[in-house]
């Protein structure tokens, strides 16, 4: 990774990225969509902490551009599922922001009636299979699906996310191996960001690195600079054009950041504010891609200010949406848990 | 003596018994510097250091797989599992390997998996309830402490023991205090509480729904009618002697569950009771529990799900005055 200048936050400078290429009106589409997820996100840590959200939650900040560059990369109808860090997948996908906070809030109008809340929501109809809970579970899922979508022959690539923490647990290499082995149309992403809560990944994964790793499964491998949106485009439109070719996976570690601690409410001393700030100040996906704009004249201030207004009332519409939306009826809670009528007395 | 948490009890016994015993050692994520996620081993990171506070990756099946290894070697591991829900990542290593080694190669395997259980917030992949699910697995132990001082000496029992122990840590119970006893205060596995005496209904249960048990016999003592409570402490072994005991005396039985009432352990206390003490029952035994159904993340789907302690209370109150 490229140095950088250490003589103070205020003479660091922010890396560039290259744009070339690519439709200016895409990218400040792109550069929206990462200012929503963070304005969503950013206002999540609040809502938890007030109670109007159950339960703490996994943030996505600083993490935008590998969501936003995926599903750039990616058609409607592909299929995805990641982790238990899931909210600017989701909405990288296409799940309405409405949607998405009446979910956290655990209300009726949520994409899953309240029933799955952070980590477990999906949507169909955008093709976002889900979050998980479990570590390393949403590749196998992605993975499953995609052998469907072989079968089938259709026009449809599946995309499975895990952490540098999955990377440790065995389940993630048996279904890389086997989508290698099958050559499914699947497009295997790492989202680095160097920590598994409060483990540096880096203590405790062998063999150098999460890509050196992969290079044994017989797959293409890139590491990709997961702060730089156009970089994780272009990795998955080439990942995605190899799948439907037929010629099999991919695998992309996408080097990002968490600013925030692994959950909401958590004090965070198991890193260097200097660390952080680093990253902040120099790797900023929004900032980047804004700076870039700028220079090729695409964007000025005024449009940017805009931008991020615009992002904030559609958070506050769904926060509003969210508040003002019924709980769901406790009657439904042991409804769905079968196709089959069990008879056990749960209607009562 | 100062009351502490459940966590601290746990942590106080670790350390106890880590002094005592220069074989036992924790395995699991986020331990060292952190403590675990609900501070279950604050401080013993500084104390014993990295060899025996040891952090992993997140890889279930080698923290139990480790386990059981260095458990046939002479050494006493207790694996963190963090949520007992990411055992099923490890289950062939407790169930195939850890459950059946004594049986099958005479050797006994003295290791302790910890997990944090029973329903809270996080919904349906964070709140699966598995006590049922191991204690149906012989060669198991499976240790359902509801306080403080129950966490501690169960803990010290199943160090000084010889067998592979699930040790189940309530979600709702992290914060609740409690005094605990001294170094040598060993609770026995296989030996219920009575945390009540009463001689109307008994009521059985195990880890935090004791608590809204206690809570039913309040309102039920209001009305005149005197409820025994009885905490079974660990469900394999299952201390059905007691509850029997109880029974004779009052006729009529409560087993409560916080799992789906399925297969649970509140229906094992039911067929055993009604196989054993029968004629003594004035009235059926009967069963609460949760529905059959995942934890959502909405309260107010899940709280639909679990039993009530009024749920509790309108069971005994039936059972009385069904059998008057
Ligand atoms: C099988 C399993 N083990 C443990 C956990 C607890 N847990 C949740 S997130 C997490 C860390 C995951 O780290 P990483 O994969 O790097 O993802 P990140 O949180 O950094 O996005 C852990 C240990 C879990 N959810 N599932
Ligand atoms: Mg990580």
């Amino acid at each position: 990774m490229t140095e950088v200048p250490t003589a103070g936050v205020g003479a660091r400078q922010f890396l560039p990225i290259d744009i070339s290429g690519v439709d200016p009106e895409r990218l400040i589409l792109w550069l929206g969509e990462m200012l929503l997820i963070r304005e969503f996100e950013s206002r999540l840590d609040g809502l938890s902490m007030s109670g109007k959200i159950p339960g703490g939650l996994h943030l996505s900040i600083g993490q935008e551009a590998v969501a936003v560059g995926i599903a750039a990369g990616i058609q409607p109808q592909d299929l995805l599922a990641c982790s238990h860090r899931s909210h600017h997948h989701a909405l990288a996908k296409g799940l309405a922001p409405r949607s998405l906070m009446a979910e956290l809030f655990g209300k009726a109008t949520g994409c899953r009636g309240g029933r799955g809340g952070s980590m477990h929501l999906a949507d169909a109809s955008v093709g976002f299979l889900g979050g998980n809970g479990i570590v390393g579970a949403g590749l196998g899922i992605a993975m499953g699906a995609s052998l469907a979508s072989k079968m089938r022959g259709m026009d449809q690539v599946g995309v499975g996310l895990f952490g540098d923490g999955g990377a440790n647990t065995g389940r993630t290499w048996e279904f890389v191996n086997i989508a290698s082995v099958w050559k499914l149309p699947l497009i295997i992403v790492c989202e680095n960001n160097m920590y598994a809560v409060e483990t540096p990944s880096e203590r405790l994964t062998g063999g150098g690195s999460v890509s050196r790793r992969a290079e044994g499964f017989g797959l293409p491998v890139h590491t990709v600079d997961g702060q730089d949106v156009v970089s994780m485009y272009r990795a998955t439109t080439a990942a995605r054009d190899r799948a439907a070719r037929g010629d099999g996976p991919t695998f992309i570690e996408a080097r990002t950041y968490r600013y925030e601690g692994h959950s909401t409410g958590q004090i965070i001393n198991y890193r260097t504010t200097e660390e952080v700030d680093e990253w902040r100040s120099t790797r900023d996906p929004i900032q980047r891609l804004r700076i870039a704009l700028q220079a090729a004249g695409r964007l000025d201030d005024e449009v940017f200010d805009e931008m991020v207004l615009r992002a904030r009332a559609t958070v506050q519409d769904a926060v509003a949406f969210a508040d003002e939306s019924p709980l769901p009826d406790p009657i439904s809670a042991t409804r769905d848990v079968t196709g089959l009528e069990l008879g056990l007395g749960n209607a009562r | 003596m100062t009351p502490v948490t459940y966590s601290q009890a746990f942590q106080q016994g670790m350390r106890e018994e880590m002094q005592r015993n220069d074989s036992i050692f924790v395995l699991g994520t986020d331990l060292l510097d952190r403590g675990g996620h609900f501070g279950q081993v604050l401080g013993l990171g500084k104390e014993f250091g990295a060899e025996r506070i040891r952090d992993m990756p997140i890889s279930e099946a080698a923290m139990v797989a480790a386990g059981v290894g260095a458990a046939l070697n002479g050494m006493r591991p207790v694996v963190d599992l963090n949520f007992i829900d990411f055992s099923f990542g490890a289950m062939d290593e407790i169930v195939n390997q850890a459950a059946k080694m004594r049986y099958m190669f005479g050797t006994p395997i003295p290791l302790v998996i910890r997990g944090t259980s029973g329903v809270a917030l996080y919904a349906a992949q964070h709140n699966n309830s598995l006590e049922s699910v191991f204690a149906h697995m012989p060669g198991l132990l499976v240790a359902t402490p509801s306080t403080p001082a129950d966490t501690k000496g169960l803990l010290k029992s199943a160090l000084r023991g010889e067998d592979p122990v699930i040790f189940m840590m309530h979600k709702k119970l992290s914060g609740t205090r409690g005094e605990v006893g001294g170094d040598e205060d060993l609770v026995q596995f296989g030996r219920a509480a009575i945390r009540r005496g009463g001689s109307d209904v008994t009521i059985v249960g195990y880890s935090q729904i004791v608590f809204k048990a206690m809570e039913a016999a309040k309102t039920l003592a209001e009305s005149g009618i005197e409820a025994e409570v009885i905490d079974l402490r660990t469900v394999m072994p299952l201390d059905i002697e007691t509850v029997a005991e109880s029974v004779r005396k009052t006729g009529r039985l409560v087993a409560v569950t916080e799992e789906p009432l399925f297969g649970s352990i509140a229906s094992e206390v039911a067929a055993s009771i009604q196989e054993n003490v029968f004629d003594w029952l004035s009235a059926p035994v009967v069963r609460v529990g949760a529905k059959h159904a995942p934890i959502a993340h909405s309260p107010t789907l899940f709280e639909a799900v679990l039993p009530q302690a009024a749920d509790i209370d309108r069971a005994a109150r039936d059972l009385v005055a069904r059998g008057q």
